[in-house]
């Protein structure tokens, strides 16, 4: 696996650090310097609230390699608060009935690990059922 | 710019090819293509694969495949952008040929996906997707799909049964084309039952991978003599790209990058979508199938589905599709696929078809998708 790759993505997989617009206020996950909105330059960094809802989900029932032994799984759309559309995988669902519009909040999780147990561990960010109460 | 006309079609037969190497498919189909086309030289090799890096290890196609099919010397490279490969190559040649600057040339979409392990394929696939992104979190590109059709179902009010005739259809046309991956019948009941891979999708909703490589010869139009063969034309030809990650869309249900390379098309074929006599569409997934229907505006958006409900798409329907088996049943060797639609639209625009033959049939078009919607290249042939 490419170390450098994970390591300088990792305020935004630990803390969903995007971007703000100065132009137009678009909120911009993940940080692209360039307003997908307005098309202006947009390097302000903006702290995610974590909170969004299931905007489309699937179960997989075996899961590509690195991930193969948290299958199954569900992964889903989660539309951020602020605007923007991520693709992670939901956990703590237990006998949680997903559905499109459910709210849900961001944790950070073991998302893979790379080979055997001196294998490089990834984390990052999952989502899962916003606690009641 | 020259109008451009396909002379020669080849095509290999799609399947596990344990006995034959990336190399020898591509050569296979090259050398059927231009035997067709009755020539011995080419000024020009553009070819068409996705994963030759990973799946086989080998890189420089264009020095690779040129040299093995004994077209010395030519210029040669390899064009890629995911699944769309072949109709981007096939629009390599195309350019090549309409601005004055190749007289003759050969494209070719070939991909050998048989001899690695299946997870590594399946992560070769998943490269097409953004890696940081979508594939860091554990999604493969069937999942993708599925994210996609789960929404549009929510959106539009279909059940899954409602898109079964797109791959009964495809199951029914490939059985009399030789060059087909499957020829069994798919029934409703055997649809419906399918083992589920990442839900809405079942295995009956996507199509198979496999072996194979198909070729077309390109020249300009004015340079035929009179023959007795029907003259095929390419009339219209677009491209357009869209967020390369899915959730980057304002809509993953609608296909930006379709709309805008089939507009491209329809206005330099001169012609809209109520002039097409069949279509090759990318059906590699039954959801694909619906979006690209609608994208190309041939039903309203959220209406895909009528078509397959109404069965508009057979043979002798206001809309046949997938001709030969479509990517469904014919099959899918990725970078392949885009020149299998090109060689089956010449088959039907010729009267070549067989008893898949679509009555009449004088405009064509085909349209290969790349990713989830990130990268749409559109053709139009006509019969002149
Ligand atoms: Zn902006």
């Amino acid at each position: 696996m490419e170390i450098p790759r994970h390591w300088r993505l990792k305020q935004q997989r630990y803390a969903l650090v995007g971007e703000v617009c100065p132009h137009c206020d678009a909120k911009i996950f993940p940080p692209r310097d360039v307003c997908p909105e307005c098309g202006g330059e947009a390097r302000e960094a903006y702290n995610f609230s974590g909170k969004g809802e299931v905007y489309s989900f699937t179960r997989m029932g075996e899961g590509p390699a690195g991930f193969e032994e948290q299958a199954p799984y569900t992964v889903a759309l989660v539309k951020l608060a602020e605007g923007p559309v991520v693709t992670a995988q939901l956990t703590d669902l237990g006998d949680t009935k997903v559905e499109i519009g459910m709210p849900v909040e961001m944790v950070t999780r073991r998302i893979r690990q790379d080979g055997d147990e001196r294998g490089m561990i990834v984390y990052g960010y999952k989502f899962r059922p916003v606690m009641q109460g | 710019m020259r109008e451009v006309a396909v002379i020669g079609i080849g095509q290999t037969k799609i399947g596990e090819h344990w006995d034959q190497s990336l190399r020898d498919l591509a050569g296979q189909a090259i050398q059927a293509a231009m035997m067709d086309a009755q020539r011995e030289e080419a000024d020009a090799l553009y070819i068409g694969n996705m994963m030759s890096s990973t799946a086989n290890h080998q890189q420089h196609l264009g020095a690779y495949i040129a040299d093995w099919a004994g077209l010395k010397n030519i210029e040669a490279y390899r064009i890629e952008s995911a699944c769309s490969s072949g109709a981007a190559s096939f629009r390599t040649g195309f350019m090549a040929v309409a601005s004055g600057e190749v007289e003759c040339a050969v494209v070719v979409g070939v991909e050998k996906m048989t001899d690695s392990p299946a997870g590594e394929i399946t992560a070769a696939l998943a490269t097409a997707a953004e890696a940081d992104w979508e594939v860091d979190q554990g999604v493969s590109f069937v999942a993708l799909n599925a994210l996609v059709m789960k929404r549009y179902m929510h959106e539009h009010g279909w059940k899954h049964q409602d898109f079964a005739q797109f791959s009964i259809n495809a199951h029914a046309n490939a059985r009399n084309n030789p060059f087909a991956r499957f020829h069994d019948t798919l029934s409703l009941e055997a649809y419906e039952k399918g083992p589920m891979i990442a839900d809405p999708i079942n295995v009956f909703d996507a199509s198979p991978m496999g072996d194979g490589a198909a070729a077309v010869v390109l020249v300009p139009a004015d340079s035929i003599h009179a023959s007795s063969r029907p003259r095929i034309v390419i009339a219209g030809s677009g491209s357009a790209t869209d967020t390369i990650a899915a959730h980057d869309r304002r809509a993953p249900t609608w296909l930006s990058a379709a709309e805008i390379s089939v507009k491209h098309a329809y206005s330099q074929a001169g012609i809209g979508p109520g002039d097409i006599d069949l279509f090759e569409y990318h059906d590699a997934f039954t959801i694909m199938a619906t979006l690209s229907l609608e994208a190309c505006g041939l039903y309203e958006r959220g209406q895909g589905p009528r078509a397959a409900l109404d069965n508009d798409i057979s043979l002798t329907g206001k809309i046949p599709v997938a001709t030969m088996g479509g990517l469904k049943a014919r099959g899918h060797p990725v970078g392949a696929t885009g020149l299998y639609q090109v060689v089956e639209v010449v088959q039907q625009l010729r009267g070549e078809a067989g008893e898949n033959q679509v009555a009449d049939a004088k405009i064509g078009m085909t349209q290969n998708i790349g990713g989830s919607g990130s990268n749409i290249v559109t053709h139009i042939l006509r019969r002149v």
